[in-house]
């Protein structure tokens, strides 16, 4: 492998990202799945690099999985984000940035076609007035939370308690990225490093200490894929999907992977549960599934925040060993301690797969 | 008599070397300049050519052969400006140089497409994936190094069509040549490496040429050549350093996968980098593919959109070597006609 060869690519792709002043949009389904990733990136973002970032409960869905559903058409979708757009422009900010990799892409495709066929856009602005009596003006800059913490990931470091490094041999943690699919692939040149040899990720990683492997399933999606799993009957193909992926990885055995999608990482940790259970198969070693994180909670663990705050007890592939290999401490008894110690039940133990 | 007309060829490939050697021959003053250190263009990169598998050599020597002592080479020069003062082409070179002349023929030829552009395939990025010029140099011994044990088993492929009839990458024209060179390719790596087998990628196989459909033929019958129908859509590095290719099948109707051993990338043309200047420079017409535009493609085909600017070869479009040469020879009649009608 020629690193020099990505370097080049990587450094077709770069884009603007604002500096401050950040308008906030919730991911629908990360509240749920891991809730500690955005209250992670808004900790971060205000208490260790000092930035601006309104956080708005008015903000709804930007309509993504419907309308990759095809449940909701086009023009219902524009006119929900011209409203999100209205309540950015009526709160005096001109950044936006949005926590879900599918409400990026269509945040992007949106301000695309309104760039390209203006009508459109005079069209929505007609039915967001006549729906809401609101206006708008157009975000001066569109970047992914992902794009953000990349565009710090030197600073996170720089005030980093841990690195990306195995503490026992002193080499590199092996890290697998796992980039969603709406982040660069319609728009490869609004994503950094674009969409087949992805920087974002890989960039954080470098910048904390870790190694990321390629492996020859990267590409493949992580098995959410919207139908694959919203209809019943396609469930078997998502977790087939997820499972290519790890058979794929195990070989080059990662420490961990990390994801910047809403989906990802649910499916990516779930699956693993799922394949253990139907198949006795597990990717870590000694019955241990191989952790998926987040990257705010990846930046979490390297400023030191502690696992069980930042919502690592959610996920169902156990964090201990990879927190040991780093050196990361923790207590097993506040594992389900949530705030003022107040007990949030624990989960049921998988029969095959390694928890503690 | 013609010896006081004077030419100005751009382009020392093939078709700038039959030229300039035929329009010497006719008795006119040729001047001919080459920005590279050498003349042969892409085919002195070239090991043994299609449909006969003759060595590149036994086409380039003769070519050079004709224009020695006849023809001023000029080569590592490059055109720096051209004007037209009182009917004639004053062209001023990077040596410092003037070349006064009636007429200018371009025969700048093309570019090999830049497989980078194609970055699902991971050409400069993983070792084992190479272009069909680098095949070749490997072949006739110029690079020096190994790309398989000679003894070994296992699976190459050659994947047609990089940067042609592609319109993600800007080039939907076809680039002619290189399914053949991909067929006879196929049958060099069979003899080379007799345990390895060889699996070509293709949409349609263009064998257009006299033949070429024998050539397609032998491939399968004689060396089990495996052609399959579908476009590779990404190539990937694997964990024991093989390159895992993802592809469809059309004829089968299902994606497949495959771990390669070595992967060959059959680029196709695209205008040479050169030609963009001269375009500009001389104000002249080019096709939507970016190639020069004759006046007019049955009756004019060697007839740029200025007087006394002449085309040849695949500075026009795509072209095989023989039809280079075919073209070559056809526009020194064109110049020579040219010349006695302004006399």
């Amino acid at each position: 492998m020629n690193v020099e060869g990505k370097k080049r690519v990587w450094k077709e792709y770069q884009k603007d990202i604002a500096s401050d002043h950040y308008f906030y949009a919730r991911s629908c389904i990360r509240q749920n799945f891991f809730p500690g990733s955005e209250t992670t990136f808004l900790k971060i973002l205000r208490e260790e690099l000092g930035k601006d970032i309104y956080d708005d409960p008015r903000h709804t869905t930007c309509t993504g999985i419907a309308y990759h559903a095809d449940i909701v058409p086009f023009e219902t979708t524009m006119t929900v984000v011209a409203r999100q757009f209205s309540l950015m422009s009526e709160s005096g900010y001109k950044n936006y940035v949005p926590s879900c990799i599918t409400s990026f892409g269509i945040y992007t495709e949106i301000l695309e076609t309104w760039q390209h066929f203006p009508e459109i856009e005079t069209k929505i602005r007609e039915m967001l007035w006549k729906a809401t009596g609101r206006e708008f003006n157009k975000p001066e800059n569109l970047a992914h939370s992902s794009d953000i913490i990349y565009k710090y990931r030197d600073e996170i470091a720089n005030k980093g308690k841990f690195k990306l490094i195995n503490q026992y041999t002193g080499a590199p943690l092996k890290v697998v990225e796992h980039i969603g699919c709406h982040y660069a692939r319609m728009f490869p040149h609004k994503g950094i490093g674009g969409a087949e040899y992805p920087y974002v990720l890989t960039g954080m990683i470098e910048s904390w200490g870790g190694e990321i492997i390629d492996y020859p399933e990267r590409r493949h999606c992580c098995g959410f894929g919207f139908r694959q799993y919203l209809v019943k009957a396609n469930r078997g193909y998502s977790v087939a999907c997820s499972k290519r992926k790890f058979e794929s990885m195990a070989p080059f055995q990662p420490d961990f992977i990390i994801t910047n999608c809403p989906g990802c990482p649910y499916f990516m940790d779930r699956w693993q549960f799922v394949i253990a259970e139907m198949e006795g198969i597990t990717y870590g070693s000694g019955g241990q599934g191989i952790p998926v994180l987040t990257y705010e909670e990846v930046a979490g663990l390297v400023l030191g925040y502690d696992p069980w705050d930042i919502g690592l007890q959610t996920h169902q592939v156990a964090v201990e060993p990879l927190l040991e290999k780093i050196g990361i401490p923790y207590d097993l008894n506040m594992k389900y301690k949530g705030e003022k110690g107040k007990f949030i039940g624990t989960p049921e133990y998988p029969e095959v797969l390694k928890v503690y | 008599m013609p010896q006081r007309k004077t030419i100005l060829v751009i382009g020392g490939g093939v078709t700038g070397m039959e030229a300039s050697a035929r329009l010497a021959e006719m008795g006119y003053r040729v001047t001919l300049v080459e920005r590279q250190g050498r003349l042969g263009g892409h085919v002195d990169n070239w090991d043994f050519l299609f449909p006969d598998r003759k060595p590149a050599a036994n086409i380039l020597n003769p070519l050079k052969d004709a224009i020695n002592y006849k023809v001023d080479v000029k080569l590592s020069t490059e055109i720096t400006t051209i004007k037209k003062l009182n009917g004639q082409f004053i062209s001023s070179l990077s040596t410092g140089d003037f070349v006064k002349t009636d007429v200018i023929l371009l025969a700048t030829g093309f570019d090999l497409f830049d497989a980078r552009k194609k970055e699902e395939y991971g050409y400069g990025i993983y070792d084992k994936v190479i272009t069909a010029a680098e095949l070749e140099e490997y072949f006739s011994g110029k690079n020096g190094y190994k790309l398989l044990n000679k003894d070994g088993r296992g699976k190459i492929g050659i994947l047609h069509c990089v940067g042609s009839r592609d319109e993600k990458v800007g080039n939907e024209y076809c680039s002619k040549v290189c399914c053949v060179t991909g067929v006879k390719q196929s049958m060099k790596l069979r003899e080379y490496y007799p345990g390895y087998e060889v699996f070509c990628f293709y949409m349609d196989l263009r064998m257009f040429g006299r033949y070429f459909e024998d050539l397609y033929r032998e491939a399968q019958e004689k060396w089990g050549v495996q052609f399959i129908r579908g476009r590779v859509s990404e190539a990937s590095e694997t964990h024991d350093n093989k390159i895992s290719v993802r592809f469809e099948d059309t004829l089968s109707g299902k994606p497949m996968k495959i771990s390669l051993d070595l992967v060959i990338l059959l680029t196709g043309f695209v205008p040479a980098s050169g030609s963009t200047y001269l375009k500009e420079m001389l104000s002249l017409d080019i096709g939507k593919d970016r190639f020069f535009k004759p006046v007019d493609e049955h009756l004019k085909r060697n007839h740029s959109s200025r007087e006394g600017i002449f085309l040849a070869g695949a500075c026009t479009g795509p072209k095989s070597i023989a039809e280079s040469i075919t073209e070559a020879r056809a526009v020194s009649l064109e110049i020579s006609s040219f010349l006695n009608k302004s006399e």
